[in-house]
């Protein structure tokens, strides 16, 4: 901090603040679980040991060997499922375009381990579909088997990381680039390989390592699945039944986060220097040609196909939650609302202790996100970027990591009034989930401050306005919009968490959805009340990403005609 | 009547502005380089400079944004070189207007009286006032957005003059104006500025509108003063090359001058001679505009009145634009240029004729070097 002036002084505390906010609760607990995985349990040195262990071990061997294969794999099968949609859209003058939008946005409200349980029972051995197959055609598809499910269910739930950002690239390519292709005599499968392919590249490998990432570090599918020999189960059943003195936990997690941090560095690799602003002038996207009527059915023919695969943890889900029994059947036996009355009756204090968690990490996040925004970009503070490095390298933390560490470290701390450690305390699940959200949250805010040309702050100062009078009146409602959306997002998101709150609920009566759904779905007959919760929790993410798709939307209405931002420098 | 009454207060309120020995650098890079420069009360001054020269810097300086500049700024004679920008009570409409999205037009132009803590009736009364100066009181409950450019640049206005500034700083305002809109509201600033004898400072790359409006012009380049003067001043007497060729089209032959006769002459390598009235001795640069030539086919008629100096050369080109026609004549290796007016049946010379030049040596400026 070498230029310390009058005018930095209040910017500098508020950012000694946050800095202090993220080492203690992101930096600390990260360290700590590195710390103890190279530490030998006995002597304290620092030692390979566990990692030797690690690997000597059979039952580990096979859990990363697994992990390995289900993140690959679920890339694949993501892979095949987002291609032929993003086609689609981008080549073709599509009606179901719209259709195929909505196919991106569909699974991810809905958190994976929720539909899990669903899709067991519609496409598992004994499931509706190969009931049906096996009436009919007497085949029986293992489509659930063992790995298998989890990559399903990853997959269907991940493959619109990959669409979203696919046809993002696609569409970013100018008309231009293919016809000057053309002009100067390149066509068909070379014109693909030599330049849509290239440009469209970047956003294909971000999409995929996106999902690699969120599946590898996955813990509620696996663990709905009763797969438990997979790198993320594996940490959460050592820490729960052995003790958070047990070194393996850790070392899966050091693993954890060095395949997240690896999969981010490959992502942002592909697109350092190759952000290409292909759209000039006159709109973009490659050219579209009209499809002949047996193309159109088949294009439909496949969406449809995707669509039923996509929304078949939705429908399983639906009919769970109203069933009475449903067991080797194609469809339960009758319906009811009794599961619905039962966890309104018994099991409120999960959606209420959702709302509120998730409320608070959201709000959260969005102070955090503001001020770390405002002190990056518009203060001359030293080391301010840090302060945006660190919020966002919470994306390369899995959930379990935090909550081992988070265990680990404030397991020894008493809150003082309350007198309990604050491993245990409810507010350290907020603060997980805050933690957790903060990266989408910042980024949100981040993207509104820079909507706010620096004029529109300096005809403040130059009216009067001090720099806070500017930041109240002018900075943050100019913000209101991106802030809000930030809110939704990380709101929305946390209501599902499963990873980093299954290890830091203490007490039932502490528990949020996610966890709850977790608990009922361990039995047969809680399947019911679980699947009514998963709808409650569907619907509220479901919400929530409508109304942050509407503020957006509004906003950037707002914006459009307006010339004042527009001409801004 | 309140609205004269407020604008004599202003008059009394408007200051002058005194800039010395001003440097400030972005990183390494020096963008201004020891300014020195004093501006009069109500006096409407223009920093004029090609982009990057250094002039919004300045600008932005005196109105207390951008890195912290060494030097002295006086407003009034009180040092403001240290203050925040919004203790410096200085009026500034920016390029892009910088007009509040989330704000009505009346709020817009509140917000300065709110922020110095007014009464609300207060408020209200000059805020309407301001309003009506530029007369955009029936839009008082538009959206910024619901506003054309010309409109949104007035909301602009009467938003800085609504606080009463010590300095009116306009930056570049009338850049994102189309052409026409561009004359008219040149011409509403300046009235609204004479008005309220508002000490003025405008920034701006076109030399058009630095001519029509300004008192005086201050001309910048690469971050270093070039010359202060009124704008006839600066185009008949400008003190270097840079500022000859930026304002108006200009013809330079570079030579030297020796004494002829008690008299000095200049002279070309190739040969062109041109006396003069007066000029250093050693190496120099005549300067000396295309509408100061007449240009005939050769062997014409001579022109120019009796003193008059003859170049022969050969047409290049000719450009028709409108009300002159502009010759490029090839005179030993150097191109002249040569406004000729316009005449409906004008007898023209088309490139490759030989052509005579004749021009006053008085109407020529010698620069030394």
């Amino acid at each position: 901090m070498t230029s310390f002036s009058r005018r930095q002084w209040a910017p500098g505390a508020v950012g000694l603040l946050l800095a202090a906010f993220l080492v203690v609760f992101l930096v600390v607990p990260v360290v700590k679980v590195i710390f103890v995985a190279f530490q030998d349990p006995n002597t304290g040195a620092v030692t390979l040991i566990n990692f030797v262990d690690f690997f000597n071990t059979s039952l580990f061997r096979d859990s990363f060997v697994n992990s390995l294969y289900v993140a690959g794999t679920s890339v694949v099968v993501a892979s095949v499922i987002a291609l032929p949609l993003a086609y689609f859209t981008t080549r073709f003058n599509f009606g179901g375009a719209v259709l195929i939008q909505t196919l991106g946005i569909i699974p991810l409200i809905m958190p994976p381990f929720v539909g899990a349980v669903a899709m067991q029972l519609l496409l598992g051995p004994n499931g509706s579909v190969n009931l049906l197959l096996d009436e009919w055609l007497g085949i029986n598809i293992p489509f659930m088997e063992g790995l298998n499910g989890v990559v399903l269910v990853e997959s269907v739930h991940y493959f619109p990381f990959i669409l979203i950002n696919l046809s993002a690239a696609l569409n970013n390519i100018d008309q231009a680039m293919e016809e000057s292709a053309q002009n100067l005599g390149s066509s068909g499968l070379r014109l693909f390989r030599r330049i849509v392919f290239p440009l469209a590249m970047p956003g294909y490998v971000a999409g995929a390592s996106l999902v690699f990432l969120k599946v590898f570090d996955d813990l509620g599918t696996p663990l709905l699945l009763n797969i438990n020999t997979m790198l993320a189960p594996q940490a959460y059943l050592r820490i729960s039944s052995i003790g958070i003195s047990d070194p393996m936990g850790y070392v899966i997690s050091v693993i954890l986060v060095a395949f997240s941090l690896f999969s981010l560095w490959v992502s942002l690799l592909t697109l350092r220097g190759k952000d290409y602003a292909t759209v000039q002038k006159g709109g973009g996207g490659l050219r579209k040609r009209d499809l002949r009527p047996w193309e159109k059915a088949s294009c439909y023919a496949v969406v449809v196909l995707i669509l039923l695969l996509v929304l078949s943890p939705h429908i399983g889900l639906m009919l769970l939650s109203f069933g009475t029994v449903w067991s080797y059947s194609v469809l339960p036996d009758a319906y009811t609302v009794d599961h619905y009355l039962r966890v309104f009756g018994t099991a409120s204090q999960y959606i209420t202790n959702t709302l509120l968690y998730a409320g608070l990490a959201g709000l959260a996040d969005v102070i955090l996100g503001t001020a770390i925004a405002y002190i990056v970009w518009r203060t001359g503070l030293a080391g301010r970027k840090w302060l945006d490095y660190v919020g966002m390298g919470a994306v390369a933390i899995p959930g379990v990591v935090l909550g081992i560490g988070y265990l680990r470290t404030f397991y020894d701390f008493q809150v003082p009034v309350i007198d309990k450690p604050l491993a245990s305390w409810w507010v350290i699940i907020v603060v997980a989930l805050a933690v957790r959200r903060l990266p989408y949250a910042l980024r949100a805010c981040v993207a509104a401050l820079q909507q706010v040309s620096e004029m529109l702050e300096e005809a403040a100062e130059n009216l009067g306005a001090t720099k806070a009078r500017t930041v109240w009146r002018i900075t943050v409602p100019l913000m209101s919009g991106g802030i809000l959306a930030g809110f939704v997002t990380s709101f929305a998101t946390a209501s599902v968490e499963l990873s980093a709150t299954i290890m830091l609920v203490s007490a039932e009566s502490d528990a949020p959805l996610a966890y709850g759904i977790y608990e009922f779905m361990q039995s047969a007959s809680g399947r019911g009340p679980g699947a009514a919760l998963g709808i409650i929790a569907v619907v509220i993410v479901g919400i929530g990403t409508y109304v942050s798709h509407r503020v957006i939307e509004r906003g950037r209405r707002e914006r459009a005609p307006d010339v004042a931002l527009a001409a801004g420098v | 009547m309140s609205q004269t009454q407020s604008a004599a207060q202003r008059a009394t309120q408007s200051t002058d502005v005194t800039i010395e020995n001003l440097s400030l650098s972005f990183g390494t890079t020096e963008v201004l380089k020891g300014i020195d420069l004093t501006i009069g009360r109500g006096e409407f001054f223009t920093f004029l400079g090609p982009s990057g020269s250094g002039k919004s810097t300045l600008l932005r300086a005196i109105a207390g944004f951008g890195p912290r500049p060494s030097g002295r700024i006086l407003i009034g004679g009180e040092e403001v070189t240290r203050l925040p920008p919004w203790k410096r009570n200085l009026g500034m409409v920016f390029q892009s207007y910088a007009l509040w999205p989330h704000m009505t037009v009346r709020r817009n132009v509140a917000f300065g009286l709110e922020e110095r803590k007014q009464p609300k009736e207060e408020i209200r009364r000059r805020v309407e006032a301001a309003l009506e100066l530029v007369g955009l009181l029936d839009l008082a409950e538009r959206r910024p957005s619901q506003l054309s450019g010309g409109q949104q640049q007035r909301v602009a206005l009467a938003r800085t003059i609504v606080v009463e500034p010590r300095v009116l700083l306009l930056d570049e305002p009338l850049s994102n104006l189309d052409a026409n809109l561009r004359v008219q509201m040149r011409r509403e600033i300046l009235d609204l500025q004479r008005k309220l004898s508002l000490t003025t400072i405008f920034v701006t790359h076109d030399q058009e509108e630095a001519n029509t409006t300004s008192d005086r012009i201050a001309v910048l380049n690469d971050g270093v003063l070039q010359q202060v003067g009124s704008p006839v001043e600066l185009y008949d007497r400008p003190a270097n090359l840079f500022v000859a060729g930026f304002l108006g089209t200009a013809n330079v032959l570079e030579g030297r001058v020796e004494a002829q006769d008690g008299r000095p002459l200049f002279r070309t390598a190739d040969g062109i001679e041109v006396p003069l009235t007066e000029g250093p001795d050693g190496p120099c640069s005549i300067v000396f505009r295309p509408q100061n030539l007449v240009i005939v086919a050769e062997g014409g008629e001579p022109a120019g009145g009796a003193g008059a100096v003859k170049l022969s050369g050969v047409v290049r080109h000719r450009e028709f634009l409108g009300s002159i026609i502009r010759y490029a004549v090839e005179v030993a290796g150097n191109v002249i240029l040569v406004d000729d007016s316009h005449q409906r049946g004008q007898v023209t010379l088309d490139a490759g004729e030989p052509a005579d030049l004749f021009f006053n040596p008085d109407e020529v400026v010698a620069l030394a070097g």
